[in-house]
C-alpha cells in the first residue's frame, strides 16, 4: 500500500459535477493509501465518451447467446444483449445501476478500495429478482476491456434476491488487446433474503497487462444459499477480498477457487466467512497451479461468532507448483468464539506426482501433455462443484486450452452452451 | 542367430538410485515368441529392472547398453520406449484421480498413433477397440468410466494393467510382480489375458518372487536376479526348483563365492 490517493481524490474534485455529491466517500479515502498498482495514471472516462467498439464484431461468442440472459459491461458502462430485452421474467431486472445510483445498498465491511470505488462510480448492473421467482435461464455478464488508451474502470455488480428467489450468474472478465494497460476496480455487493439461493461463477481470462482488485461482499438471510467460484485462468496482477456474512439461522455458503497463473502474474484472494446465525454452514475450496514466476496468494478465514451455534465450517487450500520460479502463499485461519461448532482448515502445497508422471509416460502419454493433464485433474473437485448445468464442461475445455497454450485475451468459449436452458434451482 | 531376431539385448547394465548402485550389471537376451521369468529374493533388484527398462528418472543408468529392436532404448524416453513397443505392467498401478481410464487411454493411443504419423482414432473408432479389448481381461464397463486406478481393487488393478497392455500391443511386456495381491481366480482371469496376447512376434519378461504365476503363464527361461546381477539362468524347472528349495542355497552359493574372492 503505497499509491497516494491522490490523483483519484483530485480528479473527482475537478470532475465533482458529473460525480456529484460523494463526500463521504471523499472522507473516507482522506490519507488513505493505495495499493502500487493503482499508482500509474490511467484513464478513467468521466465524460462519459462514447469508445467506438462494435461489440457483435469483437466480442463474438461461439455458443449461440440464447442460451443466457447476456449483458455486456464495456469498459464501465452497461450494455443490454439484444436477446434480453423481453426475455427476462416480470419483476426481474438486469440492468444498468446507472438509473438508481441513489439507491445503492449499503456497504458492508469498507475498505479504501470499496471507498474509491463509491467516490468515482458511474455505470455498473443491478440484477433483481422478486420473492418466489426462480430464474431457469443463467445470467451471463462479460466485463470486457477494449479501448484506444490505457483505461480504469470502475465497476459494480449489485444482486439483490427476494424470499426464496433463486438465480444463477456467469461473469466473466475479458480484455480485448495485449497492448492497453487497463485497471478493473470492482465492487459486488449480494443480498439474498429468506431461503433464496444464488450461484456466481466468475471466470478471469484477461491479458497480462490487466490489472483488478474485486471486493465482494455478500449477505445472506435465513436458509438461504450462496455458492461462489472464482475462476482465474489469465491476468496480470489480480486480487479478490470476499466476504460472506452468514446473518441468518441455517444460510450457507461455498466459496471455491481454482487459479491457474503463470508468466508474471500475481493472483490473491482473501476470504472471510462470518458465521453469524446458527446452524450455518460454509465450505471454502481454493485451488491453485502456480506456473513460471507467478506468485499467488491465498488468506482464508472463518469467524464464528458466540451465538452461531451448531455451524459447520470448512476451509481447504491445496496448491501445486508446476516451476520453480513460482511462489504461493497461504495463511488460513479460524476464530472459533462459540464450542458447539464442527470447524476444520487445512492447507497444503506441493509437486505434481513423479510416480503419476511416470506411469502415464510409461503407457505413450508424452510429458508435456501428461504435466497438463495431472494439472486439470488437480482442478477436477473445483470444477465439479459448479452446480451451474454445461458449465463443468466449459470449464474443463477451457483449462485444457489454458493448459495447451491456446489462450487468447478473449475466450470464445466461455458461454455456457443450450443445455443451460434446462430449469436447474431444484436442487435448492 | 541373426541380429535382427533379438528383441532385447541387455549387456552389463548397471544403474543406482541415489547414489546406491542396485544393477551391477545385467545380461539377458529376449527373443520373439519367448517367456522370460525372472525370479530372486526381496530386494534383489527385480522392479529396479523393469523400471530402468522403462525409463524411470528416479533410477540412473552408470553402465552398459541396451539395445530394444535395434534401437538404443536407454536414449529415449519413457514415451518413446512405449512408442517403440515396450510396456511395463506396474507392480503398484498408480492411481491418478480427476484423470478417467477413456482420457487416459485416449492420450496414450492417440500419442502412438502420432508418433507413428497415423490420424487420432475417431471417437467410435475409439470405442470399438476399448470394447473388444476390455474383453481380454473381463474388465467391468463401469470401471472405464472411473479415474484411472481410483478405488479399484489389488485385482482390477492388475486386469486394467493387462487391459492396457491389450490396447498398446506391445512388443515386448514386462510384468512386475503382477501376481502379488491377486487371488487364485484374478490370477486366472490376468494370466489367462497374458496367454491370449502372446504371439511368435511379442515376448514376455515375468518378474516374479514366487512359481505360482508360472503355473498359469509358462516361462521358456528362468533367470534368477542376486545383487543385483543373474546369477542363475535355466528352463521351467529352475522355478521348480526354487519353490522347493527357497532362494537360500543360491544366496549361499554366491555369497561363498564372494567371500572366496
Amino acid at each position: 500500500m503505497s499509491a497516494s490517493v491522490k490523483q483519484y481524490t483530485d480528479l473527482y474534485e475537478a470532475n465533482r459535477d458529473k460525480f456529484g455529491d460523494r463526500d463521504e466517500a471523499l472522507k473516507a479515502l482522506s490519507g488513505a493509501m493505495l495499493p502500487d498498482l493503482f499508482a500509474p495514471d490511467y484513464g478513467l472516462n468521466v465524460g462519459r465518451v462514447r469508445i467506438p467498439v462494435d461489440v457483435a464484431e469483437s466480442f463474438r461468442c461461439d455458443v449461440p447467446t440464447v442460451s443466457t440472459l447476456m449483458g455486456l459491461v464495456l469498459n464501465d458502462t452497461f450494455v443490454p444483449s439484444t436477446t434480453l430485452a423481453g426475455r427476462l421474467p416480470e419483476g426481474v431486472v438486469f440492468g444498468p445501476l446507472s438509473e438508481c445510483m441513489d439507491r445503492l445498498p449499503e456497504m458492508i465491511d469498507p475498505t479504501e478500495l470499496t471507498a474509491l470505488n463509491d467516490l468515482l462510480l458511474q455505470d455498473g448492473v443491478i440484477v433483481y429478482v422478486p420473492d418466489g421467482v426462480r430464474l431457469h435461464k443463467p445470467l451471463q455478464l462479460v466485463n470486457i476491456f477494449s479501448a484506444p488508451v490505457d483505461l480504469m474502470a470502475v465497476r459494480r455488480l449489485v444482486v439483490i434476491l427476494g424470499e426464496n428467489a433463486c438465480a444463477r450468474m456467469l461473469v466473466c472478465d475479458h480484455t480485448q488487446d495485449d497492448l492497453r494497460k487497463y485497471l478493473s476496480l470492482e465492487v459486488v455487493q449480494i443480498s439474498l433474503a429468506r431461503g433464496s439461493h444464488f450461484d456466481l461463477v466468475n471466470v478471469e481470462e484477461a491479458s497480462p497487462l490487466t490489472g483488478r482488485r474485486l471486493e465482494m461482499r455478500a449477505r445472506l438471510a435465513a436458509d438461504s444459499s450462496l455458492a461462489v467460484t472464482m475462476a482465474h485462468l489469465g491476468g496480470g496482477d489480480s486480487a479478490a477480498d470476499i466476504r460472506v456474512h452468514l446473518d441468518g439461522h441455517g444460510s450457507e455458503a461455498r466459496v471455491n477457487g481454482m487459479i491457474i497463473a503463470g508468466g508474471e502474474s500475481r493472483v490473491a484472494n482473501a476470504t472471510t466467512v462470518w458465521h453469524h446465525g446458527e446452524r450455518t454452514r460454509s465450505e471454502q475450496l481454493f485451488k491453485y497451479v502456480a506456473d513460471g514466476a507467478a506468485i499467488c496468494d491465498f488468506r482464508g478465514r472463518i469467524v464464528v461468532d458466540e451465538a452461531a451455534r451448531f455451524t459447520e465450517a470448512y476451509q481447504n487450500n491445496r496448491n501445486l507448483l508446476a516451476s520453480d520460479r513460482a511462489a504461493i502463499h497461504t495463511e488460513p485461519t479460524l476464530e472459533i468464539y462459540c464450542d458447539d461448532v464442527k470447524c476444520s482448515h487445512g492447507a497444503a502445497t506441493g509437486q505434481l506426482d513423479t510416480e503419476a508422471l511416470f506411469y502415464m509416460r510409461s503407457r505413450g502419454i508424452p510429458e508435456e501433455q501428461a504435466r497438463h493433464m495431472l494439472m486439470e485433474a488437480f482442478m477436477a473437485d473445483v470444477i465439479d462443484g459448479v452446480s451451474v448445468d454445461g458449465l463443468p464442461d466449459r470449464l474443463r475445455l477451457l483449462v485444457e486450452r489454458r493448459f495447451n497454450g491456446v489462450d487468447s485475451a478473449v475466450c470464445a468459449n466461455c458461454v455456457p452452451n443450450n443445455d443451460l436452458s434446462t430449469p436447474n434451482c431444484d436442487h435448492v | 542367430m541373426n541380429q535382427d531376431d533379438i528383441l532385447l539385448e541387455v549387456r552389463g547394465l548397471r544403474a543406482s538410485v541415489e547414489s546406491k548402485e542396485i544393477l551391477k550389471g545385467i545380461d539377458l537376451t529376449v527373443r520373439p515368441g519367448e517367456v522370460h521369468a525372472i525370479m530372486g529374493p526381496n530386494g534383489s533388484g527385480k522392479s529396479t529392472l523393469s523400471e530402468v527398462l522403462a525409463g524411470d528418472p528416479a533410477f540412473t543408468v552408470t553402465g552398459g547398453s541396451v539395445r530394444f529392436h535395434g534401437i538404443d532404448l536407454l536414449s529415449l524416453s519413457p514415451e518413446d520406449r512405449s512408442h517403440e513397443g515396450l510396456f511395463l505392467s506396474f507392480q503398484y498401478p498408480v492411481e491418478i484421480p480427476g484423470v478417467s481410464m477413456v482420457n487416459f487411454m485416449r492420450a496414450a493411443v492417440n500419442a502412438k498413433r502420432k508418433y507413428f504419423n497415423e490420424p487420432p482414432l475417431t471417437a467410435a473408432e475409439f470405442l470399438k477397440m476399448m470394447r473388444a479389448k476390455r474383453e481380454v481381461v473381463e474388465l467391468d464397463n463401469k470401471l472405464a468410466s472411473r479415474s484411472v486406478n481410483e478405488g479399484f481393487s489389488g485385482g482390477e488393478k492388475k486386469r486394467n494393467e493387462i487391459f492396457q497392455m491389450a490396447v498398446l500391443e506391445p512388443r515386448l511386456s514386462i510384468l512386475d510382480e503382477t501376481d502379488s495381491g491377486l487371488d487364485i481366480d484374478a490370477l486366472r482371469v490376468v494370466a489367462g489375458g497374458v496367454n491370449k496376447l502372446k504371439t511368435d512376434r511379442n515376448a514376455t519378461i515375468v518378474i516374479t518372487h514366487y512359481q505360482r504365476l508360472l503355473d498359469y503363464i509358462r516361462p521358456d527361461f528362468v533367470h534368477v536376479l542376486y545383487k543385483g546381477r543373474i546369477v542363475r539362468t535355466g528352463g521351467p524347472e529352475l522355478a521348480l526348483e526354487l519353490e522347493e528349495r527357497g532362494y537360500d542355497w543360491i544366496k549361499q552359493e554366491i555369497d561363498a563365492g564372494e567371500s572366496a574372492i
